[in-house]
């Protein structure tokens, strides 16, 4: 069945495409100025659709709301048909990722007006399409309920990243973009074998039940067995093999989507792109990259491997777990031994998807909830820092922490923006960070899944985010000032850039102190999801 | 045998109507020798517009003949056949020949080898091509085969008509006579593989084939093992035409001394015609062919390896490739092994439509994106050939940006990115490999377009993130490249974004 009509969800979705279109059409050079309020523009009146979104959202049902599904094609494939939909909506833990988005997108765009890329580069028309276009794509990839369309989107995120990196990156900017595209389609395209797979074998790409039609997740529960899983010839017959993990085809899909997730978080052994591609990328682009990107992973994890693969979860569960955490440590050794600042943050971001990682397989309801709430800290304080690396850059012009010393002196704003920022970041009681990081260890202290171990080595993670961030905080804002600027007027912090850390505070102490909201948004979806495992 | 019958019955009996778009075609390019020859010099444009006419006629015949509502129909006591296949395929190798004509034109003036000649020769090939979708007997395809195969052996070498003994010349010339050795070479395969077919079944009719070979299969005799070495041998002839790994070796350099606009034209309706014909053998001859009762097709093997031999080689050949002609050629023998992996996946039964559609969506997608890769290197080809390396595109962004653009979208394409039709083509290919079980062929497919990323992703790292020393201006960007330019961009993104819109005009084809 499809319910038509315009839905909030997909005014929200394609907002950003008006803004491009509107962009297409003005003239790059004579325009010039008028560019980045178009983009900046658009990105609000985004966000304000998507905060009449949260309005709109009713957080006691786990169902789908603002639900919008047209059928896009019918492929007749051998004896069956297969619907491949237009379908969005909206539960929790989209919506969160959805506000996610459309909050980082203008920050970033306020955060690139002053730049002097475009000195540089040019092209800024193109970067601002760009921006536009991968807006668009990453609420595509939250919201979106059809296999297929996810791909789509998922992959069309690549695109303009690539560019924007490419483009408008620092030195070693070509490497990093080839890497990153490379790297990423590479985990993405066997998802795509996987994604055909379950659609050629339930008759649909909806993920979800929709009027009669009904979805993936409801008809691969019927595939399941009693502690058995489902595989493609016999199912039957498969449980009795169930023992050896790698003997079934359950457990094989679930790896074609985990790795493809995996690349993107980046969990542990499949980072090596990301300080590249941190490192180079513009601090528009690491925004958005540390802020939501990264986060397109862990997301997917949540709704399409715990959602469609209850059985191989459950099976997989202590070793992505146990990747979570060596990546935890990993991270934040890594980032500790760091000269380069915008690497250390980069690194920091290993280690602090970490912690997601964790909650989200230690399957139980606080695990889930905390791991979604540190997606949304994650991406409000590393964009942040990345912010505040991107500032720092264009004044002084090095990444080097040898370099810098004694900002506070000079830029005393600055610097204490910076310390609620970097303390947020270390999980600080009182800030977002904490409330996060704290449920996850509560999740996997409490889970059936994971040992106490687990619990045991995240929190170290805890205790070194605050050793490395702190010693970044001392090299940089503290002591002498080691390289004076040549006018006073560079220590000044323009209007662009006030306003956009404004919103970044208020977030960091809003979550922080008030996190109830936010659970009870996450609240019901989580329960649904988590009901899957309850032993 | 039938007794010979009078005109009024024959036309009555043999539903020529229904070959009235090849039949159109080859007539029209009679009409062109004629319109060339009284042109003269000063009209010569003459000859070009007459044939974007005559591929407009048969476009609309086309259009009539096989809408979907006749259903299939036979012609010529059952050497043609016009279904929704034919159809299908028809409209691509028109359109492709459309492109190539409007590359064509400004192109053959700049070298000074603008003669009329060229553009009836095109025409004849894809008359020959145009019957080759339609043939429903193993001479017909044969005779297909050669009317669509000769006038490329000379248009290959039609840049050595100048006879100047210029390098460029030269390589022409050897781009014609390898091709026509290699290619009369491979004639003698499919001839002798249908011989024997013959000789196994009693019937070049390939509806008869199959109804014959129902019968031999699983029987001890002679017979059954003739039929499968006939098969085999149709399948090398058919896979020298598509260049398929081990048969691709003339690819390469067939493909960089052609005239660039030959070499598009040629990538596209040779493989086209090539693969229809595969298709028609295999799934509705010789679908029967099996080794054990209720197993895949005898063929699916063998296919299957030459599809992974043929993505992994094609693929890994083209990352070493400076020159973009041969880039582009190396790459296009990968496509041609994607396409394989439908013919692969054609072996089970039950996905055999799905397979087909899934085929012919592919090869859409191929046409529209190839044509328009190698219209945008010759727009940057300089006149003495040189220009056509990757290194001399660097920097096109910001001479000519939407150049640049079109040519990033026919990479994605060509990767298979999402938004563009070479994604819809690629999905719909291993979508039927995973019906058909071939899970491991999709792996390595979908693992070789990553691969194949490397070196389509190098294109656009060259004009968008490298700024250029030397001047990048196109040598060759004329209002008629930019129209091939623009209509192949069109068909790559409207296909893309409109997914439905492909599927739906394959949705009636079933050659089983």
């Amino acid at each position: 069945m499809d319910v038509t009509g315009l839905s909030l969800t997909t005014i929200t979705l394609f907002l950003p495409m008006v803004g491009l279109a509107i962009l297409l059409f003005m003239n790059g050079e004579t325009q010039k100025a008028n560019l980045k309020w178009v983009a900046f523009a658009t990105s609000i009146v985004t966000f304000v659709a998507s905060v009449l979104m949260w309005i709109n959202f009713d957080p006691g049902t786990s169902e789908l709301q603002m639900v919008q599904r047209n059928t896009w094609a019918e492929v007749s494939l051998g004896e069956s048909v297969i619907n491949i939909s237009y379908f969005v909506g909206v539960d929790g833990i989209s919506m969160l990722l959805v506000l996610l988005t459309t909050f980082i997108m203008p920050i970033s765009i306020l955060g690139s007006f002053g730049s002097h890329i475009f000195e540089e580069r040019g092209r800024e028309k193109l970067y601002y399409i760009f921006l536009m276009l991968l807006e668009w794509s990453m609420i595509g990839v939250f919201v979106v309920h059809d296999l297929i369309i996810f791909y789509v989107f998922w992959e069309v995120t690549l695109v303009p990243m690539y560019f924007l990196i490419g483009i408008w990156g620092s030195e070693e900017r070509i490497y990093a973009a080839v890497k990153f595209f490379l790297y990423t389609m590479a985990g993405s395209i066997l998802m795509l074998i996987a994604i055909l797979y379950v659609g050629n074998r339930a008759g649909t790409f909806s993920t979800y039940s929709a009027g009669g039609d009904i979805g993936v997740i409801e008809r691969v529960q019927t595939w399941e067995g009693e502690g058995t899983y489902w595989d493609a010839a016999d199912p039957e017959a498969a449980g009795e093999e169930a023992g050896f993990l790698l003997n079934s085809v359950e457990s094989w899909l679930f790896l074609g989507f985990l790795v493809a997730f995996a690349i993107k978080v980046p969990i542990f052994p499949f980072h090596s792109w990301l300080p590249d591609a941190h490192v180079q990328a513009p601090t528009a682009g690491s925004v958005i990259l540390a802020g939501v990107l990264l986060k397109m992973g862990t997301y997917g994890i949540v709704r399409f491997n715990l959602n469609l693969f209850p059985e191989a979860t459950v099976a997989w569960a202590p070793t992505i777990a146990f990747l979570g955490v060596v990546g935890i440590i990993y991270g934040a050794w890594v980032s500790y031994a760091q000269d380069n600042v915008k690497k250390l943050v980069a690194y920091s971001s290993v280690s602090h998807l970490g912690f997601v990682v964790v909650g989200i397989f230690a399957l139980n309801a606080q695990g889930l909830q905390g791991a979604t709430l540190q997606m949304v800290n994650h991406g409000i304080s590393t964009g942040g820092l990345f912010l505040i690396v991107g500032m720092l850059y264009e004044r002084w012009h090095t990444k080097e922490m040898a370099d810098y010393g004694g900002v506070w002196k000079v830029m005393p704003l600055f610097g204490a923006i910076s310390l609620v920022i970097s303390l947020s970041s270390m999980g600080l009681p009182g800030l977002n960070g904490f409330i996060g990081e704290f449920t996850i260890l509560l999740g996997s202290l409490g889970s059936d899944y994971l040992g106490f171990a687990f619990t045991l080595f995240a929190t170290l993670g805890v205790i070194m985010a605050a050793v490395y961030l702190l010693k970044m905080f001392q090299h940089v804002f503290m002591g002498e000032l080691k390289k004076p600027l040549s006018s006073e007027e560079g220590y000044k912090l323009s209007w662009s850039e006030k306003a956009a850390f404004i919103p970044i505070i208020i977030m960091i102490f809003w979550m922080g102190i008030q996190p109830i909201v936010f659970f009870n948004m996450l609240d019901v979806s989580v329960d649904s999801i988590v009901a899957l495992f309850v032993r | 045998m039938f007794e010979s019958p009078t005109i009024a019955e024959f036309l009555a009996q043999s539903n020529l109507a229904s070959t009235l778009p090849g039949i159109l075609l080859l007539a029209w390019t009679l009409i062109l020798v004629l319109v060339d020859l009284f042109a003269g010099e000063e009209r010569e444009h003459w000859t070009p517009v007459a044939a974007c006419i005559g591929l407009g006629i048969s476009f609309v015949a086309n259009a009539f003949v096989y809408s979907p509502a006749e259903g299939e129909q036979i012609a010529l006591y059952g050497m043609f056949i016009a279904d929704a296949f034919t159809g299908f395929l028809n409209m691509v190798i028109l359109v492709a020949t459309l492109i190539a004509v409007l590359m064509s034109w400004d192109y053959l003036k700049r070298a000074d080898i603008h003669r009329g000649e060229y553009y009836i020769l095109a025409l004849i090939s894809s008359a020959g091509a145009m019957f080759m979708v339609a043939a429903n007997d193993l001479i017909i395809i044969f005779v297909a085969l050669e009317l669509l195969s000769i006038p490329l052996y000379i248009l290959a070498a039609f840049r050595s008509i100048k006879n100047d003994g210029s390098e460029l010349s030269l390589k022409s010339e050897e781009s014609g006579m390898k091709y026509f050795i290699l290619g009369a070479f491979s004639s003698a395969f499919l001839v002798f593989g249908a011989a024997l077919v013959y000789g196994a079944t009693g019937a070049t009719n390939i509806p008869q084939i199959f109804s014959m070979a129902g019968g031999i299969v699983g029987g001890t005799s002679a017979a059954a093992f003739y039929l499968l070495i006939g098969a085999a041998l149709l399948v090398v002839g058919l896979g020298f035409k598509v260049a398929v790994v081990p048969f691709h070796m003339w690819t390469p350099d067939v493909y960089e001394g052609a005239p660039t606009p030959v070499t598009a034209f040629m990538s596209v309706t040779a493989k086209v015609g090539g693969f229809a014909a595969l298709l028609r053998v295999l799934i509705t001859g010789l679908s029967v062919l099996v080794l054990a009762e209720g197993e895949a097709a005898a063929w699916q093997s063998t296919t299957t390896i030459i599809a992974i031999l043929t993505l992994v080689l094609g693929n890994f050949v083209a990352i070493s490739q400076r020159n973009l002609k041969r880039m582009l050629a190396y790459s296009s023998i990968a496509h041609a092994g994607y396409i394989m992996v439908a013919v692969a996946a054609a072996g089970a039964a039950h996905v055999a439509d799905a397979a087909t559609q899934s085929a012919l969506v592919y090869m859409m997608a191929y046409m529209f994106t190839n044509l328009g890769a190698f219209a945008v290197v010759m727009a940057i080809e300089r006149e003495d050939g040189s220009g056509g390396n990757i290194d001399d595109i660097t920097g096109l962004a910001k001479t000519r940006p939407l150049m640049a653009m079109a040519m990033t979208f026919f990479m994605l394409s060509l990767t298979g990115i999402p938004l563009t039709a070479g994604f819809v083509g690629k999905f719909m290919i291993f979508s039927s490999a995973i019906q058909a079980g071939l899970i491991g062929l999709a792996v390595i497919g979908v693992l070789t377009s990553v691969v194949s990323a490397f070196y389509y992703v190098r294109v656009v790292v060259n004009m968008y993130l490298r700024d250029s020393a030397v001047d990048a201006q196109p040598a060759l960007e004329t209002p008629y490249v930019r129209w091939a330019i623009n209509i192949s961009l069109a068909g790559t993104m409207i296909f893309g974004i409109f997914y439905p819109l492909a599927t739906n005009l394959v949705s009636m084809v079933s050659i089983v």
